[in-house]
């Protein structure tokens, strides 16, 4: 196989989220796009990984794909923390918008 | 081109053209569903590649539990379900430099590889995985379980109503 098509693949998966992350307001939307991000790496670690155990025979075995477990682990505590955040700020404001997050003043409690 | 060749490259089209809609579409329920496209389509990019194990954990993990959480938090936040103006910064330079990133990371990429082809791997079961992490990574492992307990706990005194009085 060609490792060039999913690595074109991943690249244009992170330029999405990436236009994704700096054009959405909305924060689920936003989350939404560092998923995108997340895959486009994932993506490039195991391409790399089969490319590199298919050429080189003495390297350690199956790093890039341990690394892409692992980098999907973090995905989901990261989904998880952040969802957190956006229900709590949903509660506070009653908006998601994440432009509407004044960072210069503390909020009172609740 | 082998059989190969062409289903990876039908695939990476499908995940491409998922994830503009998902960064492009005004409604969001329809952008959390595209996300389920495209993921399930690097899913299968998996399966070609040969890293069997990865693609089930993405089908499970990311569509199964990170997708059905963002929706639910579409549900929480009482979130449009119809076409909505405002989700959007105007202006070009999102585009511009999604675009930029991604065209050039995809240039370096095929300048660096140009269209050498390597013969399949050993897939990745779950047998040789296993031997690999409990072998080289025990160490990150067991720092990922704390991560995820240490996450957990956050999330929960995060959105537990009325913790900080």
């Amino acid at each position: 196989m060609h490792p060039v098509l999913p690595f074109v693949t991943a690249a244009l998966l992170f330029g999405l989220g990436v236009a994704g992350v700096l054009r959405r307001r909305h924060a689920i939307l936003l989350l939404m796009a560092v998923e995108l991000m997340l895959n486009a790496v994932n993506l490039l670690l195991i391409t790399a990984d089969v490319t590199v155990r298919a050429t080189l025979a003495a390297a350690t075995p199956y790093a890039g794909q341990v690394l892409a477990l692992f980098v999907v682990v973090l995905a989901a505590a990261e989904v998880g923390v952040g969802l957190a955040i956006v229900l709590r700020l949903y509660r506070l404001r009653a908006t998601v918008a994440v432009d509407d997050v004044p960072l210069d003043r503390v909020e009172a409690g609740r | 081109m082998t059989s190969a060749d062409w289903l990876l490259a039908a695939l990476g089209t499908v995940a491409v053209a998922a994830g503009h809609r998902v960064v492009a579409t005004d409604r969001l329920v329809r952008a959390g569903l595209h996300l389920v496209l495209c993921l399930g389509a690097v899913a299968g990019m998996y399966l070609v590649l040969t890293a069997e194990f990865l693609a089930w954990v993405q089908v499970l993990i990311y569509v199964g539990a990170v997708v059905v959480l963002l929706l639910f938090a579409v549900m929480l936040t009482r979130a449009p379900v119809g076409a909505a103006a405002d989700l959007d910064r105007p202006g070009w330079t999102a585009p511009l430099v999604g675009g930029a990133a991604g065209l050039g990371l995809a240039a370096l990429l095929v300048d660096a590889y140009r269209w050498t082809a390597v013969a399949p791997a050993a897939p990745g079961t779950p047998e040789a995985l296993g031997a690999a992490v409990f072998r080289s990574w025990v160490l990150p492992f067991e720092v990922v379980s704390v991560l995820l307990l240490a996450a957990l706990v956050g999330a929960i005194v995060v959105s537990r109503p009325g913790g900080r009085r």
